[in-house]
């Protein structure tokens, strides 16, 4: 990591209200790092769809587990990490939700969206200490570059209500 | 701002005007049991308005899907109306947006399912 880097963490609770917290946090963010409106939206729904995994299928909605959220704002580059304290998952086995035999399924879109909108994904399984998502999205021409030294830089953030 | 909807009817069609969030808890929710109660009340020609629809997850979109099969099972129509920039490249980039009839003229959309009903 650069000093042009800033990083913002949050801890969630594995409830639905903390993913609100996640949606505004992951706005602000996006926001500093110089994104416009639609890769903001993009970016939201990114981290909603993979918080909510987290919470809902990485830590059953188990409320004394924590979904460990971390935000790295490179100069070239937004990162994002959700870790959650559940078994993992493979992402490989994760059905195809175009196919036509899923297509009018109810569930099973939110990795598909955050590969759609995200330039990288990767899921890491870490037995014992949960699931690690990172996700990337790259600055790019037309937008300011990031140059640090904002208010926000090294921020904490401690959400465990 | 929480998902609202309310219900208006025009001719024999039930207008669906929705509001603010449609995600995962209480929007779905919501939804799910609005498009119950229609259903249990005999109205089978649904136009949901979409217009002031400011948010939309993968749990909505999924209820959006469950709302089109619940109504289509028993012979009835669901359409959708007013689709914000949003909703709508969310349905496209889901290939949802040939499934859902999709409508941008409310009264064009009513008198579709008049003609439907009709043929």
């Amino acid at each position: 990591m650069t000093a042009d880097t800033s990083v913002v963490e949050v801890t969630l609770a594995s409830n639905l209200n903390e993913v609100e917290v996640a949606d505004e946090i992951t706005r602000r963010v996006s926001t500093t790092a110089g994104f416009d409106e639609d890769d903001q939206q993009k970016i939201e729904m990114a981290v909603h769809e993979s918080v909510i995994n987290a919470i809902f299928h990485g830590n059953k909605n188990d409320e004394t587990k924590r979904v460990f959220l971390r935000f790295q704002i490179h100069p070239d580059r937004l990162e994002i990490h959700i870790r959650d304290q559940g078994a993992g998952f493979d992402v490989s086995a994760v059905a195809d939700p175009l196919a036509s035999e899923n297509l009018l399924k109810v569930s099973g879109r939110g990795i598909f969206l955050i590969r759609a909108f995200m330039d990288e994904l990767r899921v890491d399984v870490r037995p014992g200490t949960g699931t690690e998502v990172t996700m990337v999205k790259k600055t790019h021409a037309n937008m300011k570059p990031y140059q640090g030294g904002t208010d926000r830089e090294h921020e904490g953030h401690n959400t465990t209500s | 701002m929480s998902m609202k909807a309310t219900t208006r009817q025009v001719d024999s069609v039930t207008v669906i005007d929705v509001s603010g969030r449609i995600t995962l808890g209480e929007g779905c929710v919501q939804l799910r049991q609005l498009i119950r109660d229609e259903l249990a009340k005999g109205n089978k020609h649904l136009l949901v308005n979409l217009a002031e629809v400011t948010y939309i997850d993968s749990s909505g979109i999924g209820e959006l899907v469950s709302a089109f099969t619940a109504v289509s099972n028993p012979g009835g129509q669901l359409k959708l109306l007013n689709l914000t920039k949003k909703v709508h490249d969310l349905l496209q980039i889901t290939k949802l947006y040939t499934v859902f009839d999709v409508h941008d003229d409310e009264a064009k959309a009513v008198s579709s399912f008049t003609k439907a009903a009709q043929a």
